[in-house]
């Protein structure tokens, strides 16, 4: 019961700021909309049992890449921005490619109907003293299986990281 | 009692806010925004299986996206700025330098 009332306040929180984050003129306030977007679903997380990428998502996402946007939106020039026109005669457009999508997803689920009802529930909640360490198996497979793509990603990381001081760069 | 149809719909719903974003906005920050949003929206997926299965491996796919969202938002800015600085504009129609 707790476990369903979390989720619709979380994913409420979700989906409504993030509309309010494409709607905004304000590229700043779109910003502010978007964090409130990834805190709730940093909440998703814990309702499904993702410690580690709750705090992940907090520190990495809403306290990284939100503070460099924040910081770019400054950079740029926000006032004449602001007079400009801020949506594109797309609409058509934007409307037929979410229905398309909506539709391929609808089918996805028709498609899927004969699987057994059981077997799509989430599992229930263990005691809170017998919780499994989230960390602990993440890290675990996180260095033993996927280790070749743990250090791609790092080196993924070391090359946008010249990409952008390049791009930054006054004079390259 | 959840499923993981809850989580799916949700997810759905993020990722298509997140297309409506990518297309309808003209500001490029708000697109590369938009993008990060629908990245989100996958990354709810991943975690919902992983949950489903009892297979961790889902939870390390998310970190993995989590990376590439970083390294994408930078490398984006950074040409941002770029041309900002050449342009004076982060107008998405007015990016047309290879149009004639």
């Amino acid at each position: 019961m707790l476990d369903k009332a979390l989720f619709y306040i979380f994913g409420g929180v979700a989906v409504l700021s993030a509309a309010l984050m494409v709607t905004r003129r304000n590229a700043v306030h779109s910003a502010v909309f978007l964090i409130t977007s990834l805190l709730a679903t940093a909440g998703i997380y814990l309702t499904l049992r993702a410690e580690f990428l709750f705090i992940v998502q907090i520190i990495l996402y809403v306290g990284g890449i939100m503070v460099l946007f924040v910081f770019v939106i400054m950079l740029v020039n926000l006032d004449v921005a602001l007079q400009q026109i801020q949506f594109s005669r797309q609409k058509w457009v934007a409307l037929i490619v979410a229905l398309a999508l909506g539709a391929q997803v609808g089918l996805m689920f028709w498609s899927t109907g004969h699987v057994k009802r059981s077997n799509l529930l989430l599992p229930a909640a263990a005691p809170a003293d017998k919780l499994p360490p989230n960390s602990e198996t993440v890290a675990q497979s996180l260095f033993s299986a996927y280790l070749l793509p743990f250090e791609i990603a790092s080196l993924l990381l070391l090359v946008a990281m010249i990409g952008a001081v390049v791009m930054a760069k006054k004079k390259v | 009692m959840l499923s993981i149809e809850h989580y799916l719909f949700l997810s759905l719903a993020l990722f298509l806010i997140g297309v409506i974003g990518v297309v309808t906005r003209r500001n490029v920050i708000i697109v590369l925004m938009s993008i990060e949003l629908i990245l989100n929206a996958v990354n709810i997926n991943l975690v919902a299986f992983s949950r489903l299965f009892g297979d961790v491996a889902g939870q390390v796919f998310a970190v993995f996206i989590i990376t590439d969202a970083a390294a994408e938002a930078t490398v984006g800015l950074g040409i941002i700025i770029a041309f900002f600085r050449n342009r004076e504009t982060v107008l998405a129609d007015e990016m047309d330098l290879l149009k004639w």
